[in-house]
């Protein structure tokens, strides 16, 4: 058997928000690490959430600390990574039905965590936001802000790549870890892609693996990390719904939030306790709820176009009460050592939210780097994220601007909902995190808007792979099964919309993947092969 | 300006101008009818060209369809094409191809076997029927002939390389190439741009000229379907001749030149044979009375109603706005006729996408009876004087059975057959045939 081997000084398995922010944390401080993700980057709830940057609001009246820690950890990404994030604000609206007393309480709460709260009349918070019904009858502004997470993550991984040559590698999972006099000698990993057994050593192992991080632990043989997975769904608009986040001022339940996520809206959230975080997609029956109770605060969700629904599990800490209900859950993150379970150069760090990445980031950092001797001080709190040519391309609206600003006749365009040219898949393939020979148009639409607009993969991924095949990106016929995978994905999130002006989209992407490209029958083909 | 109003008096009008709206006009004339014709044809832009009868049955990949026919007669009887028999289903597949023909885009006439057709990643389709531009890439696959395939920069979805890669290890005689369109440098290039130039002599001269030198002993030359809008087997044949190989056409992804074809052809052409057709003007709402139908249409100008004695329906399905869904249920647009629903919206698709069984909205649609007419509950027909065809009518799957076109142009066929039927019962059609004041 063929085994890779690969050597550093610390390997941090889990790309989402965490992980990529700790690979960052370590590279600047000159530590050089191997990033994994058994899938790629953001497969887990960093790519599964509400991309809502909270201003601590949302926490301000059940848990003043975690409100806190949002409200500064949104104030330092404000400042070192703008071109993720739109500072749109936020509004808490209660409407007619909603409890007013818990409403007349939320200014104290908040100013008890330091967020900025102003009270607005409903006249004028209908002029902030013309979509909110007559029946406002309370509402407070919020510094809240919206954040690319795809594109936070990406230039995590870009600026550490940078900083000291650390690495990133997809699809390579942990199966399993070989443990000598309480090390951690050798991770024994797998290559999804090919099935190739992957040996990792390093110096230390940091667990970073989200609602997979009590799994993860255990094949460490470690049982102090106990995790409630909390499956939520969104929905996502053909536009842009409002010009800021909007948020049901009650105790926090379906559909109570409305984010803009550039050029669309993001409705949510659900909150389903689950005990496998693996395969989990949006269900009709949540779509529904999370539609009838977002309407009751803006009556146009009723009348929007949804393109899509998405599910992602919050890896939660436990805590008492949280078992039947994952919002009572606390909503902070925690470090565990291992140092009582027998290991000395294992980390694990879970809970939190995508908003405080970086400070989950800072304390896995400063106890890798004190245990690895380094002395080097966290800088993530001060140097600037890059944005660099590859990494931009996941921000909705960002394709269309720079083809039209170049204006090359030559470069054609191969996503028309999103405007995603030629150019730009090329710059992907070239240098963007995660880049490889065999490049999937999954892993391209991970890094770009391709399949996000309303046709949902119709066109553009036949379009791109025509294009990835006259690249020479594929040979053989991998290139139509990694097509038919990547529309047999997107078919998960767009199968619970599927009503009003999306049916006859799916109609038309039926008959293409189908009619004009077989991949139903080559489907039946190749399942027939494997028996 | 003041609107102007019209009226139409005729037979049958017939609601839709997808490929079952226009079978049923064909029909309908020779048949002696009056037709007049409205809809909106922009869906048959995007057909691949192929006239596919069953190509698929059961997750099976069909050679002979008639077989799959018999199958399909067993198993869901229900099924519009289960409830033809071979004949009918034949005659009206062969009068359609003819029909073609004489409009001047050559079709194969329907045979025993389904062909195996071409599609534009290097994947083969079983159909019936194709373009004679597109025929030879049949027999160039069958007998694994040496054949150049071309694209062209900036053509975006087809790509050459591509179907070398997906047919190289059957077919070693395979090769690939990329040229540049005369003319067209520098840009991004669309087959419907490229096939109107290639109605010019010289840009064809060039194109042959472009070729040749990649020829290296190929017999066989196959191109994105770009041969030319109106007389596509006479640019082929000359084209042919100049470079001394066989050329033949692959479809390309939407909005593609055979189908513009059809299109133009049949707007074209219908009016000649008597129809009034309105290819850009949908039917805003219908009522029925003693003696047939009042169409009513809002055109940019003018208002119109018609008259009809009879009304043949082949509005489509969601994609031509002739099925609508909101989050309960499916509907009809237009007359509101009643569908059976699935239990729940949870229903209409299946969990995985390409589950081999197909997604049951699919066949959701209007239920007919023996006549194709529109049924209520009790299976009783809503009206005496209303027909239905295409791919609006349940119990059929057109995108996954591979049988759209034969679906509509034979249910087409049969509509009109009742029609004509009511309309005339003493069963001699008043002969049209030589009016030629319209
Ligand atoms: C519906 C929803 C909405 C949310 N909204 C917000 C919001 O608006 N704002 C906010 O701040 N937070 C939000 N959150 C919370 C936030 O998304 C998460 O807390 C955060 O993304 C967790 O990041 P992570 O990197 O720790 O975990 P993840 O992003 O889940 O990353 C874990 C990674 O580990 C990988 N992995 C698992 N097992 C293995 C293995 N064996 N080997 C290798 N890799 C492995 C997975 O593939 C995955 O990529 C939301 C969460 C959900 C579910
Ligand atoms: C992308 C695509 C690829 C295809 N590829 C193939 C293929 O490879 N092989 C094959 O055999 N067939 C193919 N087909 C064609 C298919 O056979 C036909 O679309 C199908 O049989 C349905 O035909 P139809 O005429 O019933 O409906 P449609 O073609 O959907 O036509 C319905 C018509 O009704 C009109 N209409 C709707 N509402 C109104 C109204 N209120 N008033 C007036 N008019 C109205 C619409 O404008 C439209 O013209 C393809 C079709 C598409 C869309």
């Amino acid at each position: 058997m063929n085994v890779r081997v690969h050597e550093t000084e610390v390997l941090i398995i889990g790309a989402g928000a965490t992980g990529s922010g700790i690979m960052r944390d370590l590279a600047l401080r000159g530590i050089h690490c191997l990033l994994i993700d058994r899938r790629d980057l953001n497969a887990g709830a960093s790519g599964g959430n509400h991309g809502l940057l909270h201003s601590g609001g949302r926490y301000a009246t059940a848990d003043a600390e975690t409100a806190a820690e949002c409200r500064r950890e949104g104030e330092i990404l404000k400042r070192l990574a703008p071109e993720c994030i739109d500072d749109c604000g936020g509004l808490f609206v209660a409407v007619e039905g909603d409890d007013p007393d818990f409403a007349a309480r939320f200014p104290e709460h908040c100013r008890v965590a330091g967020i900025p709260c102003e009270a607005l009349t409903p006249a004028e918070a209908r002029e902030r936001e013309p979509a909110l019904p007559e029946t406002v009858f309370a509402a407070y502004t919020v510094p809240d802000a919206t954040i690319d997470p795809f594109r936070i993550v990406l230039e995590n991984v870009g600026q550490a790549q940078q900083a000291n040559g650390s690495r990133y590698l997809p699809h390579t999972g942990v199966e399993g870890f070989d443990i000598e006099d309480g090390e951690i000698v050798r991770t024994r990993c797998r290559d999804h892609r090919c099935g190739d057994p992957v040996e990792i050593r390093a110096r230390q192992v940091v667990n970073a693996s989200g609602a997979w991080a009590e799994k993860v632990a255990r094949l460490a043989g470690c049982t102090d990390v106990t995790l409630l997975c909390s499956k939520g769904t969104l929905l996502i608009s053909n536009a842009r719904v409002t010009n800021g986040v909007v948020n049901r001022l009650r105790p926090p339940d379906d559909g109570d939030i409305l984010v803009p996520g550039g050029t669309v809206s993001l409705l949510g959230t659900s909150s389903v306790t689950v005990e496998d975080p693996d395969d989990i997609r949006p269900t009709i029956a949540e779509v529904d709820r999370i539609l009838a109770e977002g309407a009751a605060m803006l009556p146009i969700l009723n009348e929007t176009r949804f393109v899509r629904a998405f599910s992602g599990v919050r890896p939660l800490l436990r805590a008492p009460g949280s078992e039947s209900d994952g919002r009572k859950a606390n909503r902070g993150f925690a470090l565990f050592d291992h140092e009582d379970q027998g290991l000395t150069n294992f980390v694990t760090v879970a809970g939190g939210k995508f908003t405080t990445f970086r400070l989950m980031a800072e304390k896995a950092g400063d106890l890798v780097a004190r245990r690895l001797g380094n002395s080097e001080p966290c800088k993530t709190a001060l140097v600037p994220l890059p944005s660099g040519d590859a990494l931009r391309w996941t921000d909705p609206g960002a394709a269309a601007r720079d083809w039209y600003r170049r204006a090359d006749p030559t470069d054609m365009i191969l996503c028309e909902c999103e405007m995603v040219a030629r150019s730009a898949v090329d710059t992907i393939l070239a240098e963007a995190p995660g880049a490889e020979d065999h490049m999937s148009l999954r892993a391209i639409a991970l890094r770009s808007r391709i399949g996000k607009g309303a046709c949902q993969g119709a066109f553009c991924a036949l379009r791109v792979m025509a294009h990835l095949y006259d690249r020479g990106v594929y040979d053989g016929p991998d290139g139509l099964r990694q097509a038919r995978d990547f529309v047999e994905g997107r078919f998960r999130g767009v199968r619970p919309v599927l009503w009003g002006a999306q049916m006859p989209q799916a109609e038309l992407a039926e008959i293409l993947h189908c009619g004009l490209a077989g991949m139903d029958l080559a489907a039946a083909e190749d399942e027939g092969r494997t028996g | 300006m003041k609107r102007r109003s019209r009226r139409i008096d005729t037979d049958l009008a017939v609601i839709g101008t997808g490929i079952a709206g226009f079978a049923a006009s064909l029909f309908a004339c020779r048949r002696g009818l009056e037709v007049a014709q409205f809809g909106h044809s922009g869906a048959m832009a995007y057909t691949t060209g192929y006239l596919d009868l069953l190509g698929v049955q059961d997750g099976r990949v069909l050679d002979d369809p008639w077989d799959g026919l018999g199958a399909l007669r067993r198993e869901t009887p229900e099924h519009p094409l289960a409830r033809l028999p071979d004949e009918t289903i034949r005659t009206a597949f062969g009068l359609f191809t003819e029909a073609l023909t004489e409009m001047g885009l050559g079709y194969t006439a329907p045979g025993e076997r389904n062909l195996r057709a071409l599609l534009p990643n290097g994947l083969v389709k079983s159909t019936l029927s194709v373009p004679q531009t597109m025929l030879p890439g049949c027999e160039a696959l069958a007998q694994r002939a040496r054949t150049l395939v071309l694209d062209f920069d900036g053509l975006q979805g087809f790509s050459a390389r591509a179907f070398e890669a997906n047919l190289a290890e059957r077919w070693p005689g395979l090769s690939s190439a990329r040229l540049t369109f005369p003319g067209m440098e520098d840009r991004q290039v669309f087959p419907e741009v490229m096939a109107r130039a290639l109605e010019t002599r010289q840009t064809r001269e060039a194109l042959v000229d472009l070729i040749r030198p990649q020829l290296d002993g190929a017999e066989y030359v196959g191109l994105p379907a770009i041969l030319g809008m109106q007389a596509p087997d006479r640019i082929r044949t000359e084209m042919e001749a100049a470079l001394g190989a066989t050329l033949f056409e692959i479809p390309t992804i939407p909005p593609a030149v055979p189908g513009i074809r059809l299109r133009e052809g049949f707007e074209r052409t219908m009016p000649e044979r008597g129809v009034t057709l309105d290819p850009v003007l949908k039917v805003s709402r219908v009522r029925f009375g003693a003696a047939g139908a009042t169409l009513t249409l809002h055109g940019a100008m003018e208002d119109i109603e018609v008259e009809a004695r009879a009304v043949l329906l082949a509005t489509g399905r969601f994609l031509s706005g002739g099925l609508r869904a909101d989050r309960t249920q499916v509907s009809e647009t237009l007359l509101g006729l009643p569908i059976r629903q699935t239990e729940s919206r949870n229903d209409w698709y299946r969990k995985d996408y390409f589950d081999p069984a197909g997604h049951p909205v699919n066949r959701l649609g209007i239920e007919v009876d023996a006549s194709f007419r529109p049924v209520d509950a009790a299976g009783d027909p809503v009206q005496d004087t209303l027909f239905s065809a295409g791919a609006i009518l349940a119990h059929q799957d057109w995108v996954r059975q591979r049988c759209g076109a034969g679906l509509a142009i034979a249910s087409a066929y049969a509509a009109v057959d009742s029609a004509a039927a009511h309309l005339t019962p003493e069963g001699q059609p008043p002969d049209r045939s030589v009016r030629s004041d319209r």
